[in-house]
Order: structure tokens, then sequence, then C-alpha cells
């Protein structure tokens, strides 16, 4: 028996998702967390599995403003909500930062860290370095020594001179 | 030098920002079907039954494999199933695979897949898989088919026993004043990449074997599935995207075998195999875990005179990349130190534990931690400043190394200027304990590693360089994108030698077997070396061809011309000369007549004189050079939590040579955030079961931001004769110190001896309750 | 990935959210409320939690309460703990609530969620614990407003379909000297090792921890120990020490013993910092 997406029943449905502004029409599994449905139904794959348990933040997306694990919301809850994943994010300082600083090397945590920065950017544009730190824990990067993203959201922070 | 040393923008950086850039698992496409394997949840057991009947009812199963007899799998030893049989050896490992449309179908069926197992007794650490009458992890280890330089011992653990025998051990005991023996021990750990391996795999009806994975060794997965299942090389095309981070990890050929066999299963459909973390971090290879020994005799003004060393590696339920580990384990026994007499015996043993891979550094954070402490170990017992002891038995050139290579001013770095300018860099006059109050203490702690690349004596690297129109040049290698920035290197070694703009050089970042010169594997610090030098010679190859087409045009001879800025000209008069492009594809005179053709430069590089090593005493060539490195490490210690805090740390590398500044440093310092966190947190946590407790992040805990210290980067720039520009390899040394360090500097703060790692608040407890 | 699938409901009242449950478990289902959800898609996904129908509360308005009411402070159940540290009403709260998990994370995680957790450190519980604060419940009979300390016994002892509206703190516990600390395996991710939270009311301490047992607690055995003002800060603390529970944790993160050793210098600590 052939079981695709498309077919409504009690544990699936259609949802109309604001993503990067957008209004988008997906059929979803109730179990379906943001992430996969991201990647899986609507092709935006900038953000990354890592662990799909909340522990690493490289699918982290903005959610009304704020920073979300998209692996720790299913994707229902996000209806009536504005999603903003890094496809969404064009020409952002906080990504020019990243570019200069050699704030990634392998690049699988960036978008998930990036999405997190211009989001503590957006809440707290004046974040001190104990606010910077409680925010940025958040996201696991394996390459870097955390240094030169340390450098990057601080050249975009207000009252930072760039350095750490 | 205008473009080497230079911190160019990665070629892939707007992808990477944008989350435009494509890993594997970011291919999809609504005919690929899905596998999800089944694992095993204990180390040691007897399969009983596998019972797969509520499994294939689940909606959308294709295919269900389980018990199915296969050629055995590995690299020095075939002693691996792809899919276990009869028994499984470790916690994870893949017991059956199911094929359904959806990720979904595929999890819920294997749920369902009941597996009955009878418990066997379990090999928890190498050390007690050495013991006599230790359960044996693999009955028929005498009938296993082999690869050169692979020795097990049938009817014991022992997958591969590698021999250092050097000098005279009665003389350099009898010449010892002061000997040290101490024995240090960790379990395996993990590389915790932050894309999981995924492999997809699609036979097509032609009979091509299309393979895509997050792999450091395309090239090797085509070799060992034609060679384990007999299939026409040609027609096995393996393709790796970007690969999100690997560290060695993602040199082990696995998920490819499975997903191969999954799609054979189903007619050739496309499968997609994608690692859970929890899967990541069990099934897949893990990072090796080590039991040492190390004995250190010194003479009275503090020059070593003889070592004993006995290394048994855990290198889990499969020897897979684990005896090469152990092999090079072997090969820089002493660390960077001149041992005249050495005795080493590198065991790598079988346990119930997950199988090691290559980890970032290659048996040597792992050997420099038991060195290292010792040496600390020493140096009090003699009553010297440790860098001081290091300096004077520093390896130098004349020297000999464990398997007998003799160093020279080119083939080794210079350890003692590494040693002085971590000194001046961590400011070592001030004193290596500085009390803050009567609870808190800042101590710094010193190490030194050195480390060749034991690499295969033929291993190769290739480039293919095609011109545009524009005259723009396309860069083709097989080296592998993992996060190093190797390929944007390259591209700046073509452009200094072609003295052009590097933006004018476009990379193709996906390594395609089919149609991308073989690299042998991205691993060991040699993308750099020996993509370098094929790049350079095939920039040799096009400019020579540049040049024969413009000399005929510009009626000049060949020797006169120079090429620079994408042009060749007359070298005493650069106004005369053509562009690339009027060149690159033949020159076209006004009439249409056409001379020369296309331009296709190519290079391929194959290190020079390498050796197996003589199976009774080491003896033999194993790598083109040692890059050496000195390191520090600064912490604040809590003397009545036993908790402490990173402050500094330090590593300083003889490079040979900077390719990018930026990146360079960037390297030096991630390792280095790797190997703290290796030595101070990452371990695996058994049970009794051979359980591995903590398989997810969080609980297995990489470090995070603001855990991190103040980073402090030194480079002395000792040329490496081969190497492009002088460069010597960089990616791993900064990890290699660290435990050391840590350990050195947390023994010191907390006055007791510390063997173990991860050096967590815990263990330093329980050896001040020791002593107590 | 979650192997099962559920129907999701999204009630905005109350009413509505008990009525679907008793609807939905006489149906034969296995229903759960749902606040931030993260223990049901992370559990889930590796078969430790499993429901086939969801009911998230986070539209309900009872449970999205952040106010004083007169001298009391309520805050509802569907809060995130992130919420909760920027309106940062209650700063024991805030304190300890910002050690949960990471700050992503805890954008997710709601108020009701850790304390009703399965995993069991629940730390978010510990300054209620402390401030004898009240919850609302709700459930098949109607709401009722219990003692935390009477109905928290190592969990929220609710009835079956019964659901956390709101805690309800009175203000003069909220002002009060406090400590809160977490340590764990090393630096600072990770569960806790042991999380101590203290308050002191007047010349009382009051003490409540996690991480030491598999389960949260306020210990009024321990209390009386340490508010013995006459005696010195060690004799006070080995005799909190002498009174803990049986069950000590004894895992990957810590042994018994150290953990112990740990919870004997917290407490130093926390008497030291609250004079």
């Amino acid at each position: 028996m052939r079981r695709r997406e498309g077919e409504e029943t009690v544990a699936s449905r259609t949802i109309t998702l604001n993503i990067n502004g957008e209004e988008r029409n997906v059929m979803v599994r109730n179990a379906d967390t943001l992430l996969y449905t991201l990647r899986g139904k609507l092709g935006l794959s900038g953000s990354k599995p890592g662990c799909l348990n909340g522990d690493c933040g490289a699918c982290t997306v903005n959610v009304d403003g704020w920073p979300m694990k998209s692996c720790l919301m299913l994707a229902v809850e996000a209806e009536g909500k504005k999603v903003m994943t890094i496809e969404g994010l064009r020409n952002a300082p906080i990504q020019q930062a990243f570019v200069k600083e050699f704030a990634f090397q392998c690049g699988y945590c960036t978008p998930g860290f990036i999405m997190n920065c211009h989001a503590l950017l957006e809440q707290h544009p004046n974040a001190d370095d104990k606010t910077i730190k409680e925010w940025l824990e958040s996201n696991i990067c394996r390459c870097t020594s955390y240094i030169e993203i340390e450098k990057a959201v601080k050249s975009v922070l207000r009252g930072h001179s760039g350095g750490s | 030098m205008d473009v080497i040393g230079k911190s160019v923008i990665r070629k892939e950086a707007a992808d990477k920002v944008t989350g435009r850039a494509k890993y594997t698992n970011d291919f999809q496409s609504i005919e690929m079907l899905s596998c999800k394997m089944v694992i095993s949840p204990y180390g040691h057991a007897k399969i009983v039954n596998i019972d797969t009947s509520k499994a294939w009812k689940v909606p959308g199963v294709i295919a269900i494999i389980a018990g199915k007899r296969y050629p055995l799998t590995g690299e020095a030893i075939r002693d691996r199933p792809p899919i276990a049989v009869d028994k499984v050896r470790y916690h994870g490992e893949p017991v059956a695979l199911v094929v359904a449309e959806t990720p979904s179908q595929a999890k819920t069926a294997a749920d369902l897949i009941k597996v009955q197992y009878e418990l066997l007794p379990v090999v928890n650490s190498p050390a007690q898989a050495f013991q006599k009458d230790a359960p044996l992890v693999h009955e028929r280890l005498g009938e296993y088919k082999l690869e050169a330089d692979s020795y097990p011992v049938p009817g014991t653990n022992i997958a591969t026993h590698y021999k250092i025998r050097k000098g005279n051990m009665e003389k350099g005991w009898s010449e010892s004043e002061t000997v040290v023996e101490a024995s240090f021990s960790f379990a395996p750990s993990d590389h915790a990449a932050m894309e999981t391996r995924c492999a997809t795999a699609e036979i097509v009806p032609d009979g091509n074997i299309m393979i895509t994975t997050s792999s450091q060794a395309p090239f090797m997965v085509k070799r060992l599935i034609a060679d384990y299942f007999g299939e026409d090389m040609g027609k096995i095309i393996v393709r790796t995207p970007l690969v999100g981070g690997a560290y060695g990890g993602k040199a082990s050929v696995q998920l490819e075998v499975l997903a191969y066999l999954a799609s054979k299963e189903v007619g050739g459909r496309p499968v997609k195999l994608l690692n859970t973390r929890e899967e990541d971090i069990i099934t897949s290879a893990c990072h090796i875990g080590l039991d040492a020994t190390v004995k250190l005799g010194v003479d009275r003004s503090g020059k070593i005179r003889a070592a004993e060393i006995r290394y048994l590696w855990d290198g889990g339920a499969y020897s897979d990349k684990a005896v090469d580990v152990s092999r090079s384990g072997a090969v820089d026994c002493t660390g960077p130190y001149d041992v005249e007499n050495l005795w080493c015996d590198s065991y790598c043993m079988y346990t119930n534990h997950p199988y090691a891979a290559p980890f970032r550094g290659f048996s040597h954070s792992e050997l420099s931690f038991a060195i290292e402490r010792t040496m600390d170990l020493l140096a009090q017992k003699l009553n010297m400043d440790p860098f001081e002891l290091r300096y004077i038995n520093a390896i130098q050139p004349g020297d000999t190394t464990p398997t007998r290579v003799k160093l020279n001013k080119s083939n080794v770095g210079n350890l003692r200027k590494c040693i002085e300018k971590v000194k001046e860099l961590f400011k070592w006059e001030e004193g290596a304990i500085k009390e803050i109050d009567d609870r808190f203490i800042r101590v710094k702690g010193v190490s030194c590693s050195w480390k060749t690349s034991t690499i295969d004596t033929d291993a190769p690297s290739g480039v293919i360089l095609t011109f545009n129109r524009d005259g723009s040049i396309n860069l083709m290698s097989g080296v592998v994108e993992i996060g190093t920035g190797t390929k944007t290197i390259l591209a700046q070694i073509l452009a200094e030698r072609m003295r052009m703009d590097v933006d004018n050089i476009h990379v193709r970042m996906e390594v395609d077997t089919q149609t991308t010169p073989e690299h042998w594997k991205t691993v060991a610090s040699r993308g750099t070396f020996m993509g370098g030098r094929a790049v350079l010679r095939a920039a040799e190859d096009a400019i020579n061809q540049l040049k024969e087409i413009a000399a005929c045009a510009l009626r000049a001879p060949k020797d006169d011309l120079e090429v620079a800025n994408s042009r060749v000209f007359l070298r005493d008069d650069p106004s005369i000369g053509l562009h690339f492009k009027d060149i690159c594809y033949g020159f076209k005179y006004p009439n249409g007549q056409t001379i020369g053709q296309q331009v296709i430069g190519r290079g391929s590089y194959i290190l020079r004189h390498l050796t197996h090593l003589d199976p009774e005493t080491g003896a033999g060539k194993p790598g083109p050079e040692w890059t050496v490195a000195a390191y520090g490490v600064e912490i604040e210690f809590d003397k009545r939590d036993y908790t402490y805090r990173l402050i500094k740390a330090c590593t300083v590398v003889d490079v040979g040579n900077v390719m990018n500044e930026k990146a360079a440093e960037g390297q030096v310092m991630g390792a280095m955030s790797m190997g703290l966190a290796f030595a101070g947190r990452e371990t695996f946590y058994f049970d009794e079961l051979g359980r591995v407790l903590n398989p997810q992040l969080r609980t297995y805990r990489p470090l995070r931001y603001g855990e991190n210290p103040e980073y402090l980067v030194g480079f002395v720039k000792t040329p490496q004769l081969d190497g492009p520009y002088g460069a010597r390899g960089l990616g791993e040394h900064g990890l290699m110190g660290m435990p050391g360090a840590l350990g050195n500097a947390l023994s010191i703060a907390s006055g007791v001896s510390l063997h173990h790692l991860p050096l967590i608040p815990e263990l330093i407890w329980r050896a001040k309750e020791a002593v107590k | 990935m979650l192997p099962f699938d559920f129907e999701y409901y999204r009630p905005e009242t109350l009413k509505e959210a008990v009525e679907r449950y008793q609807f939905l478990e006489h149906q034969g289902k296995q229903p759960t409320y749902f606040s931030g959800g993260t223990e049901l898609i992370t559990l889930g996904r590796i078969n430790l939690a499993y429901a086939d129908a969801v009911i998230d509360m986070k539209e309900i308005a009872e449970c999205n309460m952040k106010e004083f009411n007169g001298d009391h402070l309520v805050l509802g159940s569907a809060l995130s703990l992130t919420q909760i540290e920027e309106a940062n009403p209650f700063p024991l709260l805030t304190s300890v609530a910002s050690e949960v998990a990471d700050h992503t994370a805890r954008g997710k995680i709601t108020l009701g969620g850790n304390i009703c957790a399965q995993i069991f450190y629940r730390e978010a519980v510990l300054p209620f614990l402390l401030a004898d604060s009240q919850v609302i419940i709700v459930g098949p009979e109607g709401i009722r407003n219990v003692q935390i300390n009477e109905i928290f016994q190592e969990h929220l002892r609710l009835k079956k379909g019964e659901l956390l509206v709101q805690t309800v703190t009175d203000r003069r516990f909220i002002g009060a000297p406090f400590f809160a600390k977490k340590r764990r395996q090393q630096w600072d991710t990770g569960y806790p090792l042991i999380t101590v939270a203290a308050l002191k009311i007047g010349q009382e301490i009051r003490l409540a921890i996690s991480g030491l047992c598999p389960f949260p607690f306020r210990s009024e055995e321990m209390e009386v120990y340490i508010n013995r003002w006459g005696q010195s800060l060690e004799a006070r603390i080995d005799g909190a020490l002498s009174v803990l529970p049986k069950s000590i944790l004894d895992d990957v993160e810590g042994s018994a013993d150290y953990r112990i050793f740990v919870l004997r210098n917290l407490l130093m600590d926390a008497l030291q910092a609250l004079g």
C-alpha cells in the first residue's frame, strides 16, 4: 500500500506557513518538524539537521524574530507565525562579517549560527559579552575556535569595536 | 609573493553564509528512497533470531536486508561484515537495513524488527583485550584477507603488532641516571562533525553505480566497492559535494557500502542513508582510545638515553583504519625527541567498542598525552624547567627518527625555534604558577609534538586546468573541501605561479571520481602539499603550452617569454604580448587560420621514496617530512572545587610557509579548540555490556562558545624544500599538544599526577582522594 | 523524525482542552498535553515517549499569563523560559531557568513543560518549592488550587487528564535574597551535576536541589540543620548532609560520592552568600 504525502488524514493536513515573507501552502504530517518541512517539502535546505534533538543549533531559524531550533518545533506549531530561514537573509551585515572574519570552515553550522546571531542583533543590538555568550552557546561549531565568530558578531553589534 | 600568505576570501564563502552551500544530504529527489539501519543494542552478543514480519507490514516498505552474508569488508584486514551476521561486536553495529519510501516509514519499520540476542562476554578495554584469557572478538582472525603491513595474531585480540627496535637498550639504560615510568589511558571518543555522515546510491540500467557521499575519500570508495563486490571500477562514479566537517572520521568507508547494497536490493533505485546523530557517534567509526606505558631514562644532563614504550590502541570491533593509526603511533612513538635506544610495541587491539577511524592528528594527540605527561614527570624529578628538558632533547637535522629516517634541514622543522617562540608568546619568563588567592591559582602547562604523514607509498594527487574563453582558469583537483579551505589555497598557489589575479581562477568544489583527477584521500594534512605540487606541475604544463602558441604568434623564441596578469609577453618589452583569452584556445589570425589548440594543463604528484616498514625493527621511510610544534595551555584552577577555566592556549608550529594567513590561523585555533574539548570533556562512557551511554550531543559535549580560552598562534617558517612554496602540513598540529599541555597544567595545579582523559574535575578529585 | 503519527488540536480555552482530552481518552487514544513539546519530539524520536493525539496549550490565555495579581505573581505554564528570563519577574526563577538547556532551546521549553518533564532534573520547579507557591490545575473535575509542596513529590502528581495552568507566587518571596548555582560535570554545558537553589526568608534559609537524586526536591529536614545558626558552617552542612534522601545519582555525569563533595561546597557557598 502506498501512502504518500497528499492524503488528508487525522494525522496530516495542509497548512499555510509564512516563510521568508511568502505564504506557502504545504501538506504535513502533524508529527513533522518544521525542519523536516522546510527541507523536505519546501526545498529550503539551508537549515541543517545536526542532531534532531535540539542540541547543536545547526537548524536554527527565526520565528517572530526569535531564534528557534526548527527540529524542536512542529510545522503545525509554526502556523500563524513569521518564519525566517537563512534563505531569507540577503546581504545582512552579519553574513558579510562571517566572510570577512573567516568565521566558518566547513560551513555546516553556519546558517544556524548566522540566524542565531541575526536574532541577537535584532533583539539586543547593544548586547554585552554575557548576553552574547548566553545566546551563542546554543550552537556548536566544530571547526572554528569561536574567536572568529565572536569577532564577526562584535563587528556588527553596536558599542563593540570589532575585536575581542 | 603576491597571493601566497594573503587572507584570500574562500571561494565558497558566499554559498556558505547564505545557506546555498550543498552537502550530501541536501540533494533530494522525489524518487529517492530512504534507508534506515537497525543497530545492535549490545557490545557483544550472538544473533539468535531476526523477526522482520511486523516491519514488512508497514506501508511504504520496499526491502529489508537482514542475516544476509556479503563479502567481508575492511581496509588493512577484511574482518567486517557490512551487516552483522552470527554475532554483533559493538554497540551500534548495523544488523539490518530497511528501505522504504519515506524516512518516517523506514524508521517505523526498523523499530518493528525484533532481534533476539544472547549476550557474550564483553572486551571493554585494550588492556583487557591483551590479557591471555580474554574473550575473543574475532574467533577466525587467521582466515581473514590481509593487506600488506598488517600482522594479526590468531587466537588473540591483536589485530596488528608493530615493533620499533633501534639502538641498544642495555646500553641506553646503563647510561640513564634517572628513569621514570608511567601509564596512561583513555576511552574512545568521537569526531562529532556537525554534518552526520550520509551516502546515496543508485545503480542505473547501464550498470553505472552512482554514489554521492560525505567522504574524505571518494576515490577510496570507488576502489573498495569494486574490490569488495567485484564491480567494474570504471562503472563506479562517486561524487562528493562540500563536506560538513570530517577530522578524519569521514575517511572510513561504511555507509557507501550499505547504500550500495540497499540500492542493489531494490533493483538499483536511488536510496539515501543518513546517520542520525546517535548512529553517527556509535555506528560509524569513532576516535581511537589508548592504554599506554612509557618508560624514559635520561643521563645527568637530561638527555634521553633510552625509551621503552607500549601502546595498546583501542581499535574497537573491527580493525579498519585503526591498524594504520597504530602504525603511525609506532612511527612517531617518542614524540619530537632524539632517542637513540628505543624499544616500542604498538598493538592494534580488538575490543567490543565502536571501531576507530583516523582522527585529526592520527595517533599523535593520543600518544603525545602519554609522552608529554611523562616528560613533565621527568622534568619534575630532575627539577628542570619543562621547556628546557624538551629543548635539549628536541629532534634536529642529523638525528634519526624511530624508523631510522635520517633528518635534514628540509624534512624536519625547527622545534627549538618553536619552543623559543612559545616561551615568548606565552610569557614563560613570568613563571608557570601564579597564585591569585588562597583558593585560585593560574598555571601554565607545556608540550611539544611532531608528525609525519604516513600515507600509502603510491598515493597520488592530480590536477587539471582548463581555460575559459575569457582567459580565466578552471581548477579541478580531487581534494575534497572538508572545511580546511584547501581548494582556495590551491587557487592561490596557481595564481602565484601564474602571477595572475586569484579572482580569475575558478575552483570546482565538488569532486566526481569520473571527471576529477584522483587525490588519494583528503587526510593527513596532505591536501596543500600534494595537491599544491600537482597544481604547480599543471601550471608549468599550461604555461608551456601558452608560451608555445604565443611564441608562434609573436614570432619570438619561447624562452624570451614571461607570463603574468593573464598575459604572455616579451621579457624585455611587456607591452608586446597576448592575453590568455587570445591564445588559450589557439591563436586565430585575422584571416581565420588558427594555430595551437585548447590549452589543458595537467599535473600530478606522488610522494617519493616512501617504503614499507621492516616488520621486525620498524626501519623504513613512512612519510615525507616532520612538522614540529610547541604548545602551552594556561588554566585558572580552583583548589577547593577542582574545577578550572581555560585561560590561554598557545601553539607555535613550523609550517614552512603560510599560504593564507587567516585560514592558517583558523586551522590552528580550530584544532586547539578540538584538542581541548577532547582533553577536557569528550569521551565515551561504557557500561559493562559495552554500551555507549552518551551517544547524543547533550551528553557527548564538544566545546561551546565562551568555554574557549584566548588563543595565541605563532608560526616558524623553515621551508620544506619539496613543499609548494615551502609549505608543510598544518591542519592537525594545533590539536596534538593540547591533551599533554592541559594534563601538565592540571597536574601542577592540583599537585597530583593525572593519567587519564578527559580531565574533568571529578578525575582530579578522585586522584586527590586517592593520595589523601 | 517521529516514527508515529498523532492528531493535533489547539484549543483556545481550558474547558475545551480538558474536554478534548477526555473525549480522546474515551476513544481509546493516548492523548497528551503539549506546550513546548520538546520532550515529545526528542524522546519520541528514540521511542521513549509516545502520543497519538496532541493537545497544544499555547493558545490558551490562562497558560500565557505573566502578571502580578495583587500581591501574587501569576505565571502561565505555556510561557517559554526565555519569555520569563526576558521579563524577569522573579529573579531566582530567572537565575535557575537561565541554566536549563541553552538559550535557543529555552525559547521553546516552557515553564510547565520543564516542571512536568520526564527528564528528571526539572530545575524550574526549585524556586516555586522554595517560595511555597500555589499551582493552578485544571482537570475533568474542574479547577483546583494546590500548594506546590503538597502536590510536587518528586514529580508533579497530576491526575489523569489534569493540566498545570499556572503558578502563583507571593510577592514577598520574590524579592527575598537568594542563591542559585548549577554545577556541571565540566565547564558551562550539560545537565546539572548539582543545582542548588536557596531562598532566605527573614532568618530562615530554604533549600532545594536538583541533580542529586533522580528528582528535584526541597528538604525541610536539611533546612533544620542549615538553620542552626549557633553552629559552625561545617556542622550545619554536615547535619544537612546526614539527612539526604537515599537515592543519590551515580551516573555518567558524576559518581554519588563526587556529587556529595560538590554539594558540600555548594552549600558552603550558599550559606556564605546568604549569611
